[in-house]
Order: C-alpha cells, then structure tokens, then sequence
C-alpha cells in the first residue's frame, strides 16, 4: 500500500514538466552566431539601388533654392528629388496632437525651411552606395538661417523663433491633471520641499542603425517594404495616407532587427521617403542610415524639465506632488504628444499619495525629433520622483530607504488603484528594496561611509531607486491629448497551426529586435499541446504577407511577452478543441477526456492515443473521416486584448496592464579632484511576475540597466547654444558604454503573478531607467557632506567639479 | 556627363579558407566588400567612426575592424569572418558557450564580438573578469549589458581548454597563422 507521500510524489512526477519558466536556450542563436542572421541590409534584390540623404547644417533656416542639375548629371544617379517635389505627390502625415498642433505639416523631406540639424533635405539614388553620396556634394542649397530655440521654457515665450508657422506658437499640447486636493495638502504640511530637476536627451542607439528597401512591384501592384521598425502595421495609416497608397497593397517584412528599444518606432517617414524614390526610379531601392544620421535625426529621447513642489510630514508621510513639466520633443512630433499622457501610467510611482497636480506643457524646438525610447515618458517622471524622494529624506534628516519604505504602496492594498486611475497588479516594493539593500550590504556600506567621511578623501556614495516598469499600454490614453484620436486598447494576433503531418507552426504579430520571441512562443506553444519547443516551428521576423496581425502590433511598451502569450493560449484553446473533437471521434469517446500530451491526444480514462500527425492527416486529406458537418483543417488565429476602459473627465483609466518593478542599488567612489567616480558595487531586485523563460528576463534587465547606467554617466545629446549644433553627433562624443563602463550586476529576482495578465506575465524590457535614479542619488550621497543637491539625470565629472568649486567658493 | 569613376582594382584574398576574388574601386572599404560584393552579410557595421566594432574580423592572425580597412589592403590576406568559425555543423565552442550563457540578444553585434572574444582566448587562454572586459572594450553591446557576454567568454575559455589540440588547428589556420 503506497504511503502519502509516495502517491504525492508520483502525482507530481505524472504531471507533464512545463516549459513555462524554464531557462531554454533560445532557437533564434544559431542563426546569430553563424552570421545568418537576415537584418535589413542584408536584402538584397535584383536591380538594387542605393538611396543617399542630404541634411541641414542649420538647426532652423529658410530654403532659398536648391539646385539637383548638378548632381542629377553625375553618371550613376537615377534622380535626385526635394521637398517641391514631395509635397505635389503625397500629403503631410497624421498628427495626433490637439488644434493648433495638428496644423503641423510634416513630409519627408523639408519643403521651405529645416528646423534641425539633420533635417533631410534632398534625397538621391544612384547605382551605388558611393556614387549616391558623391552626388550629394553636388547639391546646392541656399539657406537662409533665422534665430534657433533649444530650450523648451524659453520656446513658449512671446518672442521666440516659431518653427512651424502654420501652427502659431511652439506649443504642442498643455494639460492639468489634478486629484486629490494638492492645495490643502500644502497647508498642512509641516514642510514643502521644493527643487527644480531636469532629465537630459539620450537615446538607446541600437547598433543596428535604421534601413529601408523598398521594392514598388508594378506587375502586382504592391509596394513590398522591408524595414526594421518595430511596429510597421501601426505605420500604416501614416504611410497609406502620406503616400496616398492604398492599404490592401502595402506590405511591411521585417527580419532580424538589431535592436530597437523604442528608437525604431518613428522611422516612418524614412519608408515614405524611400518608396517615392522606389516608384519613382521603378527599381528596388535600399537607404542605409549611417551612425552620425542616426544620432543627429533618427530618435531622441524626451527631455523633460520639472518644477517640484512636495509637501511633506516631518516623519516622512508624503503628503501629494505639484509639478509643471516642460517636455522638448524636439521639431516634429511623430509619435508625440502621447509622451505628454504615457507618464500618468505610473502617476504617483510606488508611492502612496493622493493629491497630485501636474500641469504638463509639450514645446518643440530645434532639436532632432523625439520618439519613445526604452521607458517612453515615464522614466522621466519615475526618475523625478526617486530623485524628489531622496530630497525630502535629506531635507527631513531621514534615510532615503527608510523615507521609501514609510511611503512604498503595500502588498495588502494591491490591486492598488493610482490617483490617475492606475491599477497596479499586484507587487511587493518594500519587499524589493530590503533585498537589494541586503544585496549590498547597506548597513556595511553606511559604515564605511562614516569611517570615510571621518577620515577624508575619496567620497563614498550610496543611491537607491524602486521604479516601475509599466507594460502593455492602453492605446485611449492618446484620446488625453486629443479626444478624436481613433486609438484605444491593445491587441495582438497569433496563428497556430497543426499540418496535415501533425506539425506544429506558430506565426505572431509581435516583431522582435532581440528579446527571443521564437523561443518564448515555442515553450508558451509547447505546453499547450504536450509536446516540446524543438516541435514547434515559429515563424522568424514579421511580414503581413503571412504572419496574422492587428494595427497595434508589434514589440514596444513592454507588451510582447504578454500579448503574444495572451493571443497564442487563444489560438492554442482554438485548434485543441477542434482536434480534441476530432481525437474523440476517432477514439469513439467524449472531447472532455481528451488531454494532450507527448505529441498526442489522450483520453484520459482508457489512456488510448491518437497521435497529432493522424489528427492532422485527417483534417487536411483525410476529412471524410471528419466528424459529420465539421470544417477541414486545422489552424486557428486569435486576438487578444486585455481589459481597458476609456479615460474618464477627470482622464482616469488604468493605461497599462502590467507594472513590472525593480529596485536598484548603487554604490560608489567619487574622487572630489575631479568629479569623476566609478561603480563599487550595483546590484537589481526585479519582478515581473511569472518569467516564461528567466534567461530571456535576466538578459532584459541586465540590458535595460546597462542603457540606465550609460544615461547616468556617460550619454548626453548637447547641443550648443549659440548655432543649435548637435555636439555629440558620433561615438567619439557620443559615449557608449563598453564593456569596461559597465560593472557586474548583481541580480535578484521576485515573482508576484500579475492579477491580470495571462499567466500572471508581466512586461519586462523597459526597466524603468532606474540606475538614472539610483546613480544621482549616489552621486547627491556621495557630496552630502558638501551639501550639495543633484538636479540633473547625467552625471558629468565636469558639471560635478563644477559643482564642488562653486560650493567651496561660498 | 560628369563621372567620379576610377579604374577598378583587382582584389584576391583568402577569407574562411577559400579563395575569393572581385573589383573594387580604391575607395571601397573591406566591410563592404565582404557584405555586398561577396555575400557574406555576417559581419555588420554599426557606426561610421572605428567605435562599435560590430565590423570586426580576423585579418593574418589579428583581428581589425574591416570597417577602418581598404578592400585593396586586404590583397593576398588570410582572413576570416564569423561565418569561418564552425566546422560545417559543428559550432565553434565559443559560439556554443554565447549560446548556452544568452551572450546575445538581437544578435547584431555578436559576430565582431566572437572575433574580437577568439583573440582573446588565443593570446590569454584564462582571462580573469577585468582581462575579458579589456579584450572586448573595441565592441559595443546595446542589449545585453556585456554580463552575459563576459559568462559567456569564461565558459568559453573552460571549453577550449578542454578541447585543447583538436579545434585549435583548423581555427588557427583559417585565423591566418
């Protein structure tokens, strides 16, 4: 007779292994270490020409004239087109910003005046890549510069250059959020700490620049595009009504993309550039962007200005935030202004307030556009509060840490409904920061930094940060800026299919640029049908000619993991009915006692099988051994979308589905001589749920912090006052981490299952930015002593010198 | 009708122990050379300044970033691509140990980044932690934070060590010693 025990643990050993959470290396590798990776300039077609751009010098000039005959003559040079000409042949795209802002008129290629350095100005092709460029010096251009605005406080004045005329002002969009009763909240404080803070413009830099070929098929009639943005269909509408091309005849591939992280989102108007040029040379055209086009014109990050007012308890209740915030989205909106609602996903962070007033102001200037960039918006604001918090905490004599855990929202208090409508699902952020201050060792540290002190020399510092990670967004959030925005929800489509020899095939919507799709569906897949992932073929890269798709695909917002998953367990429950059917009849049972497991179907009582190949022959070839009246085949596609309301009056919705969460430590050494420091220790508490594979989720926070630390010390777009010149314009200003900036990472993780999303995934990948966050608070706990306060995000040795000379003149 | 053409040259090199021959203009630089005129499209460029080392392959024994280097000084070269570093089916064990550690992610610079780890592992069979970090300082990585990728390189350096004299000398050779 077997024991307890013993029938437990054979249960358990029954019980088919899960793929879901297994550490499986992933099937998209191999590929990628032999060098067959298929990355947009690989394409290569018959007939191919190069494409080449000519750029403003000037960051906000009139065009006087342009002369092409020049290099319209070179031997080589198919055409060479301007603005005169993109304005007769397509319309300006889509802008989503409310009136005046959406008088902007955006094309391609500047038409009477460049408003940024690197505004495209001409385009050639040629056949080839060199001849393409040689042909661009050939170009004349008569520029007439005019006065350029590079701040967005100063861009709102009366007198300020006005980069659009046809808008009127360099106002995008202006809005006031306002919960709770800020007013009283002030009043009753015992202290407001007050600061003004700026986030700087970075971006990503994936190392994979954008690319486009284009290829206009005039016997079909389609426009074949193979890019690497990250969510092509949701291009669509721009592109389709840009290029007054219909819709049903565009098709978007996209393969291998090397990185995209938000940067290669607004690329559109690139795809629009090169298949005029297509149609017009009716030769397939590739446009390789080059390094120093992609820092000057491709993406920039938000930059974003704050005037913080905190009222606070003296025991460190935060009582609410009142905050103005004047956002630079540089001269075209592209995406913006949904920048200007994405923050209010995470309203008041992890913290606990309930009045909170933001009146947020959108301003161009002449600076390369912006576009979202790995924590879209809301590492900003994240940043502002982690940065904000560590400030009342040195205002109020109290910890930092301790200052957090008295305010962090509570475990018990989840789902944990934000001021702004938030829902948060599920979490435990006091949790988090007590393990990664275990991690390094903060009490030990404290006193080293005594002792330290004590005896003088090298500074030692200590940061802390627990940011949010808001993923799978809620596309109604842009009804905020313009309530006739056609945008809502999210969706996702996912295709399974079992083939007439029991093979299992899967084509997604998602469009990965590194975060291992084919690997992360196969094992979601492979559970589902009892089998294994090496069973599941996944179709690579996107292309609408056969992946399923909706208009909000893609991979951005953190939402792959969860759409994706959430649209295949649709398809999945789909086929496995329709084949638990067939299973049944063939077996002469009921589809209810069908499982399937080991590449089968099994009724459960008798434990007789039919195995998936012969499902599949009799769906496909074999189908008058079909139930009677039932449908041949056997393939499913599915849509998924989660669960999301339309902002109120007040704009409260929930806009995103899952908040992934991390916690960051940073310790450090800084050297009061020269303003430099470096990484002692850093260490990373994450939750993001259940993980489908923890390989895939290590390496996205390891990644999402590596880009947080190259913002903080390294990353810095400068422009120069006086021309409106884009400084670091390549990688010798530019600074990329390597391998020796980054430091080892210690990671730990938390699982708290979503309470919302399939299988309580949550999003992972955007990370938040929170080194920004924990490195200026070391780097502000490193200077204490000096009494010092950081109010920038970047961490230059120069403006820290600087900081410590200015003090010590006092 | 202007023309900037010039006479085009000649170039025979070697590249992953076959011999490859095309035209070129004078100006035309190896990493293009390689991906548009020879097809092989595994070593990728990433930048236009000698930074990012995604263009990174082996040239007479030492590797060189094929973006900083003519086409036309590559004749007569022993070189060798990403492409060069498996044995038909069988992976090199470097590329099996970034495989099994997810020393990649979107895969873009991992090909220079294998060259660049290989020298590596030629000259300094047991690199320590901050070794590997020097050896791979010419290669930027966006997506992984180089931790993988340095697990990756210490288990790589563990493989080769215990494979050593069985895929040392085909490598060495195609590597051009």
């Amino acid at each position: 007779m077997a024991t307890v025990t013993e029938l437990v643990k054979a249960e358990e050993e029954a019980k088919p292994k899960l793929w879901l959470g297994q550490p499986l290396k992933r099937k998209e590798d191999p590929r990628l270490i032999s060098g067959l990776g298929k990355y947009v300039d690989d394409v290569k077609l018959p007939g191919l020409a190069y494409a080449s751009i000519l750029r403003s010098p000037y960051a906000h000039a009139r065009i006087k004239s342009i002369d092409t005959s020049k290099a319209e003559k070179l031997t080589g040079v198919l055409c060479v087109i301007t603005g005169r000409d993109v304005v007769k042949i397509t319309d300006p795209f889509l802008q989503i910003s409310p009136a005046p802002a959406n008088k902007l008129k955006d094309y391609c290629l500047a038409v009477d005046k460049v408003t940024y350095v690197g505004d495209p100005v001409a385009a050639v092709v040629a056949e080839s890549r060199g001849i393409a460029e040689d042909a661009l010096e050939l170009i004349e251009v008569e520029y007439e510069p005019v006065d350029h605005v590079i701040d967005a406080r100063r861009a709102l004045e009366k007198d300020a250059p006005v980069l659009h005329e046809e808008v009127g002002s360099n106002l995008v969009f202006y809005g006031k959020w306002d919960y709770g009763n800020i007013e009283q909240a002030i009043k009753t404080a015992d202290k407001v700490v007050k600061a003004t803070l700026h986030f700087h413009r970075f971006s990503s830099t994936p190392i994979e620049n954008n690319g486009v070929v284009v290829n206009y098929d005039r016997a079909t009639g389609f426009l074949n595009i193979y890019c690497n943005n990250q969510m092509p269909m949701f291009c669509i509408p721009w592109l389709s009504f840009g290029l007054r091309f219909p819709s049903n005849r565009i098709r978007m591939i996209t393969g291998d993309i090397g990185g995209g992280f938000g940067t290669k989102i607004i690329n559109y108007p690139y795809i629009a550039l090169v298949a005029i040029l297509a149609m017009k040379t009716g030769r397939p055209v590739k446009w390789t962007e080059d390094r120093r086009e992609h820092l000057a014109a491709a993406n920039h990050g938000n930059e974003r200005t704050f005037d913080v007012e905190v009222p606070v308890k003296r025991d460190g209740t935060i009582l609410g935030f009142k905050l103005k915030a004047f956002d630079d989205c540089g001269a075209y909106t592209r995406y913006e202004p949904a920048g200007a609602a994405i923050w209010a996903q995470v309203t008041p962070g992890c913290y606990h307030f309930a009045n909170f007033v933001m009146e947020f102001y959108q301003v161009m200037t002449n600076k390369c556009p912006v576009g979202p960039n790995r924590g879209y918006s809301r590492s900003q604001h994240l940043w502002m509060l982690e940065r904000s918090v560590d400030i009342v905490a040195r205002e109020l004599g109290l910890d930092p840490a301790e200052v957090r855990l008295k305010n962090f929202v509570r475990p018990d208090e989840m789902p944990y409904v934000t001021p702004s409508g938030g829902i948060y699902d599920g979490g435990n952020y006091g949790e988090s920061l007590r393990k990664v201050m275990k991690l390094i060792d903060y009490d030990g540290i404290r006193e080293e930094q005594a002792a330290s002190r004590r005896k003088g020399g090298k500074l030692i510092g200590i940061g802390l940060a627990t940011v949010l990670d808001s993923g799978t967004n809620n596309f109604g959030q842009v009804k905020i800026v313009n309530p006739e925005n056609p945008f809502s929800g999210n969706s996702e489509a996912a295709r399974i299919s079992i083939d007439g020899l029991g093979q299992i095939q899967v084509a997604l919507g998602t469009v990965p640029q590194g975060q291992g799709h084919e690997t992360f569906a196969s094992q979601v897949v492979a559970d589902e049908f009892g089998v294994s992932p090496d069973q599941v073929t996944v179709l690579m890269g996107f292309d609408s000619g056969t992946n399923p798709y909706s208009h909000q695909s893609g991979s951005y917002a953190s939402r792959s993991a969860v759409m994706g998953t959430g649209a295949l367990l649709g398809a999945a429950k789909k086929v496995k009915e329709k084949a638990a059917k067939i299973a049944a009849h063939l077996l002469q049972t009921s589809p209810e006692k069908i499982d399937f497991r080991e590449g089968a179907a099994v009724d459960r009582e008798t434990g007789k099988k039919i195995p998936l190949w012969q499902i599949g022959n009799v769906a496909w070839v074999n189908n008058l051994l079909l139930p009677e009246g039932m449908e041949p085949g056997l393939v499913a596609i599915n849509f998924w979308r989660p669960s999301f309301t339309l902002p109120d009056e007040k704009w409260r919705h929930n806009q995103t589905l899952t908040y992934s969460y991390q916690s960051h430590a940073a310790v450090i050494e800084l050297d009061p001589e020269s303003g430099k420091f470096k990484i002692l220790r850093y260490a990373i508490v994450d939750d993001c749920g259940t993980q489908i594979n923890p390989l895939i989720v290590e390496g996205q926070v390891h990644g999402a912090a590596a880009h947080g630390i190259g913002a903080a010390m390294y990353e810095n777009f400068e422009y120069d006052e006086e021309n409106g010149q884009l400084k670091s314009s390549t990688f010798i200003d530019y600074l990329v981490p390597t391998a020796l900036d980054i430091p080892h990472m210690i990671t730990s993780h938390i699982e708290t299952p979503s309470l919302f999303a399939p299988k309580g995934i949550r999003g992972v990948g955007e990370g938040g930015c929170t080194p920004v966050g924990a490195i200026s608070n070391a780097v502000e706990d490193a200077l204490a002593p000096l009494g010092i306060r950081i109010t920038d995000s970047h961490q230059n040795p120069q403006q820290i010198h600087k900081l410590i000379r200015e003090k010590a003149s006092k | 009708m202007q023309s900037l053409k010039t006479d085009m040259i000649t170039v025979t090199c070697k590249i992953n122990g076959k011999e490859y021959s095309g035209m070129v203009e004078p100006r035309t630089l190896l990493v293009h050379f390689l991906r548009d005129d020879l097809n092989l499209t595994g070593t990728h460029i990433g930048c236009d300044t000698g930074h990012c080392g995604a263009c990174t392959i082996f040239m007479n024994g030492k590797t060189v970033k094929s973006c900083m280097v003519l086409a036309i000084q590559a004749q007569g070269a022993n070189l060798m691509t990403v492409e060069g570093l498996a044995d038909g089916d069988k992976l090199h064990p470097i590329q099996e140990a970034y495989w099994e550690n997810h020393g990649l992610q979107c895969g873009y610079c991992t090909p220079g980044m294998l060259m660049s780890s290989l020298f590596l592992l030629q000259r300094n069979p047991d690199p320590t932690e901050e070794e590997i970090r020097r050896g791979i300082e010419g290669n930027l990585c966006r997506c992984t934070g180089y931790v993988n990728i340095v697990k990756s390189i210490k288990a790589a350096a563990k493989k080769m060590q215990q494979q050593q004299g069985s895929a040392a000398p085909s490598i060495q050779a195609k590597a051009g010693h």
